[in-house]
């Protein structure tokens, strides 16, 4: 079939269509590559750089790449993964990521992408950044502390909830989610219900009054690596419970 | 843990910046703890009050990160006294909670804790300057931007299953890698 | 007239997405800033979402919302400039204006700002005023521009002098100088209006692509795609438009041979454009200019009218029927990440000028999704001149791989800063007799992007099959402190990564702490592994150009200079950080507890 190709992933032959990216075939296929930026049902984005392989020996990300039949892609190594530990230790010495005391922590991707990853301390110097959070709104906090501005909740709000609340403004280290120019969260079209809270993979935006609702033990990636959560990756054995 | 050595293996512990809920979460590990005192016994340590260090130990455990000249003094000494040093807990591996006043300038950290804070009663106007009061460093640092260290073991605190998982290994002379459930950072 | 100005000028400009460049540099222009009302304003006239206005102002450094003075003074301050006294002529402009850098007079009149390169490297130190160069400043000049600007407050009444070539030309009226000390055969070579385009026309679209292909020629801009092979891919891609583009958004630190370009030859780029035009079957040509040039867009207003009069452009171009063509300029504002090709085709359409995910190629899915190509300025001078005397003319010049010529802009420690054509192949060190650097301890072969090269390294060829290079060569004598000189370009590409990807965005914050450690003597060896592990990482997963070649300066570095930082390093004591000082640590609490400020 002229629309259907074939590739490998670490040796594992799989199928995808025309269409899709790298990703998009390799989650079909149950093979897990790493990513923080890219959810199902979004455009692919391609900010956080995690999912990160090399296809036919050149770096690239599987969100953005196109399946092509031949292509020869690497995923689960040691240098990609050693990559992926550096651009993960990035993301946390780039912001204020305290876990003890964030309503996320146990539920966050970021976390659980360092524990998958086996980071015990990021070994960059921390650049304590000076951000803000915006408390205005009655039910949602923004904290700029812990974004990791991977767009999920900008494209969400736009593609899913129909509001585009979110946007990016400034660039390099000053880059950071904005809403119309002199406005806060309170002044904005964001909703208790919207769909782009949920989408926060860290905790920049949360719903007020519901953090710690879950008992440490029962979050999400307490006992589940993330990439783990149904038992759809095959090729890792990274934890070794014994 | 099989093999039990005749001379135990000496171990040295020390709160720095930190709450001490490190070394609650060791006395945490419960009846275990029988088994370690056999397998090790506490040098400089708060849990047997010895002040300084009179031999060299096997392994240092860090808990807290660097926030006064003392801190820095204790870790060097450490560092200088163990052969295995180890951070524990998150204080001691990214600062943790007392690194939070790396995000505000040491001048008004004092002047809100000591002379404006809506609680604060300090008739002398000044923050407390007594000269036997350690000298706070610029911001807190985490141990490893102070001396080096083998091993990082992340926590708030690290769970008592792994501070035993991490000692097992050191005693046996393995690295302490942390099955999945045991590395949290909270 | 205050509540009319967005209205009249989005009437001027139009109210597509695309016009909001020019929409935003003349509100910015006006008003010394775009406020957040006049944010909302414009995104109501141009049917656009505020946050996106917000996003846009943001973005580029010319546009501000903070008010800034009627007069804005930006002083350049790259690492040439600082060699050449910049901090000198900082010192004076901050005490006549009694204001520090970043800051506005007390009046609400002059804002002192600072810029990154504005392309006037070999007349450093140099600055704009409003969008008039200023060039080899010094203490006395800065004084009596201030006294000038407190007199009448117009920074065109103290252009005092002309520079050379067409610089006097009236449309230009600028102090600046051209330095052209070697001219080669093309790219300087004589000027003969129109003929390329007919020998253009002569031939079919398909055999003036291979005639660029004969002439091997590549972009020359670095990267050295075979610019037949590109033309090729927007030729056969299918769209309902297509567009040619010109890149005249040189930013890499050190380069300004565009600037010549431009002033001496705007004729032989259109030309190049044409042909493209001609070749690729599209009508609509952009010619994309970085703001700081702004002082040439009336006069490539002006060239660009006499080609239009003389048939050169427009519509039947040359008697041809049915083929037209026409060049529209649009304006950067102060990004240097808009000279990479995708995100230059961003801020064409009225956004933040990232970078875009590649695939699709601009030659698919560039200009408002239109297939696209863009072309260096020089690339165009060469495909003009290609045309004219034929392939083979220039295939003979330069090697196997890098055919032709190479026109370098060389500014630093040498006796005769300037343009040079060379032809590829030649080597460093003949290079550097022909500029006066011999005694260089170092020569930064293609900007801070490039490579940084050492003596050992003077026998290497200016070419793609050894030294590539877009054209800037900054050369640095013996007495520069060459780690400054890195934490300069890290400094700068810290400033212009746009955020969008983590390597980039944190990376370039990583690698300006490390070196600032390490110059301060606070490192050990740790941080510079650290830093090369965040070079790497930078290398491998970055987004687009910028990132991938902003670790260069510490990657191409130790590739030349193998231990360069080890000469900085604090050693390691019985397990304590060299990194850590304890007594500098203390420091600020040992001030604030022996002084009585606390």
């Amino acid at each position: 079939m002229s629309d259907r190709v074939s590739f490998t992933i670490d040796g594992t032959r799989v199928e995808a269509f025309r269409s899709q990216s790298i990703m998009d075939a390799a989650m079909e296929s149950g093979v897990y590559i790493p990513r923080l930026c890219h959810v199902p049902g979004l455009d692919p984005w391609g900010s956080c750089r995690v999912c990160t392989v090399k296809v036919n020996g050149r770096f690239s990300t599987a969100c953005t790449q196109p399946a092509m039949t031949g292509l020869t892609v690497e995923n689960d190594t040691e240098e990609l993964n050693d990559l992926r530990r550096d651009l993960v230790e990035m993301l946390f010495v780039g912001g204020n990521h305290f876990c003890m005391s964030c309503e996320k922590s146990g539920n966050c991707e970021l976390q659980a992408m360092g524990y998958r990853l086996g980071i015990t301390a990021p070994l960059h110097p921390y650049l304590h950044p000076d951000r803000d959070v915006d408390a205005s709104h009655p039910d949602i906090m923004l904290d700029h502390n812990r974004c990791i501005l991977c767009a999920r909740c900008v494209r969400t709000s736009r593609d899913l909830d129909g509001k585009q609340v979110f946007d990016f403004v400034n660039r390099g280290s000053d880059r950071r989610i904005a809403i119309d120019p002199g406005a806060r969260l309170k002044d904005s079209d964001a909703d208790v219900t919207d769909r782009a809270l949920d989408a926060c993979p860290v905790g920049a935006l949360l719903r007020k009054r519901e953090g710690f609702r879950v008992p440490v033990g029962e979050r999400e990636y307490d006992h589940v690596a993330i990439g783990e959560e149904d038992g759809v990756d095959p090729v890792s054995d990274l934890w070794d419970e014994s | 843990m099989t093999q039990v050595k005749t001379e135990k293996v000496r171990i040295a512990t020390t709160s720095l910046a930190g709450c001490f809920g490190c070394h609650m979460s060791l006395l945490d590990i419960d009846e275990r703890i029988l088994q370690l005192a056999e397998l090790v016994e506490f040098h400089k340590s708060p849990v047997v009050d010895r002040k300084t260090f009179q031999e060299r130990c096997a392994v240092g455990l860090i808990e807290g990160g660097c926030c006064n000249a003392e801190n820095v003094e204790t870790l060097r000494a450490f560092r200088d006294q163990c052969d295995i040093l180890v951070s524990v807990g998150d204080c001691a591996t990214m600062g943790g909670i007392p690194a939070l006043r790396n995000l505000v300038p040491l001048e008004e950290c004092l002047r809100e804790a000591f002379l404006d804070g809506p609680s604060t009663v300090n008739p002398t106007g000044r923050p407390p300057d007594d000269p036997e009061l350690p000298l706070l460093l610029d911001k807190v640092y985490p141990c490893h931007e102070v001396v080096r260290v083998d091993y990082h073991l992340p926590g708030c605190p690290p769970s008592a299953d792994a501070l035993w998982a991490a000692l097992q290994a050191l005693l046996t002379g393995a690295e302490p890698t942390l099955p999945y459930p045991l590395l949290k950072y909270d | 007239m205050k509540a009319a100005l967005v209205s009249h000028t989005v009437a001027r400009h139009g109210s597509d997405a695309p016009a909001l460049m020019a929409v935003l540099r003349d509100i910015q222009s006006a008003e010394g800033c775009v406020s957040e009302a006049r944010q909302h304003e414009v995104a109501d006239a141009m049917h656009l979402r505020p946050a996106l206005v917000r996003a846009f102002v943001g973005f580029y450094s010319f546009l501000t919302e903070r008010p800034q003075g009627r007069v804005v003074i930006r002083l350049c301050d790259d690492v040439v400039d600082r060699m050449k006294g910049y901090d000198r002529v900082r010192h004076s402009f901050e005490d006549a204006l009694g204001i520090a850098v970043g800051e506005t007079t007390a009046d609400g009149t002059v804002t002192l700002e600072r810029t990154p390169c504005i392309g006037l490297c070999d007349q450093a130190p140099a600055a704009l005023i409003n969008d008039i160069p200023f060039t080899e400043l010094s203490s006395d000049r800065a004084w009596e521009i201030v006294r000038g600007l407190q007199e009448h407050g117009d920074p065109e009444r103290l252009v005092t002098r002309m520079g050379d070539g067409r610089n006097r030309h009236p449309r230009i009226h600028a102090m600046v100088n051209n330095n052209v000390q070697h001219q080669g055969p093309f790219i300087f070579g004589p000027l003969n209006r129109g003929e390329a385009i007919r020998k253009a026309l002569s031939m079919t679209p398909f055999e003036v692509i291979r005639t660029l292909k004969t002439a091997r020629l590549r972009g020359r801009g670095g990267a050295g795609f075979p610019t037949g092979m590109k033309w090729e891919f927007t030729r056969v891609a299918r769209g309902a438009r297509k567009f040619i583009v010109c890149n005249a958004d040189e930013g890499e630190p050190g380069t300004f041979k565009d600037r010549v370009i431009l002033t001496e030859f705007p004729d032989r780029v259109l030309a190049g454009m044409t042909i493209a035009g001609y070749a690729l079957g599209a009508r609509e040509g952009l010619f994309y200019l970085r703001g700081e040039y702004a002082y040439l867009r009336d006069y490539l207003e002006s060239v660009l009218e006499q080609r239009r009069a003389d048939n050169l452009i427009g519509r039947d171009i040359l008697g041809r029927k049915g083929f037209d063509f026409d060049v529209e300029i649009r304006m950067g504002a102060g990004s240097y990440l808009c000279g990479e090709e995708t995100a230059l085709l961003n801020s064409c359409e009225g956004l933040p000028g990232d970078a875009r995910d590649r695939p699709p190629f601009p030659a698919e899915a560039g200009y408002l999704g239109y297939p696209t190509s863009v072309n260096n300025v020089e690339t165009l001078c060469c495909v003009a001149k290609i045309l004219e005397r034929g392939p083979a003319t220039f295939a003979e010049q330069g090697l196997p791989e890098s055919a032709g010529t190479k026109v370098l802009s060389i500014s630093g420690d040498c006796t005769r800063p300037g343009i040079y054509e060379v032809p590829f192949g030649i080597e460093l060190q003949e290079v550097l007799e022909l500029s006066g650097g011999t005694d260089a301890a170092a020569v930064l072969v293609g900007g801070p992007s490039g490579a940084l090269v050492g003596p050992d390294g003077f026998d290497r060829r200016i070419s793609f099959e050894d030294l590539a290079t877009g054209g800037a060569l900054v050369v640095f004598g013996p007495q520069r402190d060459l780690l400054e000189v890195l934490r300069g370009y890290a400094d700068f590409f810290a400033e212009e990564s746009c955020g969008y990807c983590t390597p980039c965005r944190i990376g370039t914050q990583l690698i300006q702490e490390y070196l600032a450690r390490i110059h301060a003597g606070r490192a050990d060896r740790q941080d510079v592994e650290g830093m090369i592990r965040a070079a790497r990482t930078m290398k491998r997963s970055s987004r687009c150009g910028l990132g991938q070649t902003a670790c260069n300066p510490i990657l191409k570095t130790l590739e030349s200079f193998p231990g360069f930082f080890d000469g900085w390093l604090a050693e390691e004591t019985n397990g304590t950080r060299g990194a850590f000082d304890l007594e500098e640590a203390v420091a600020e609490s040992r001030a604030l507890r022996g002084g009585d400020h606390v």
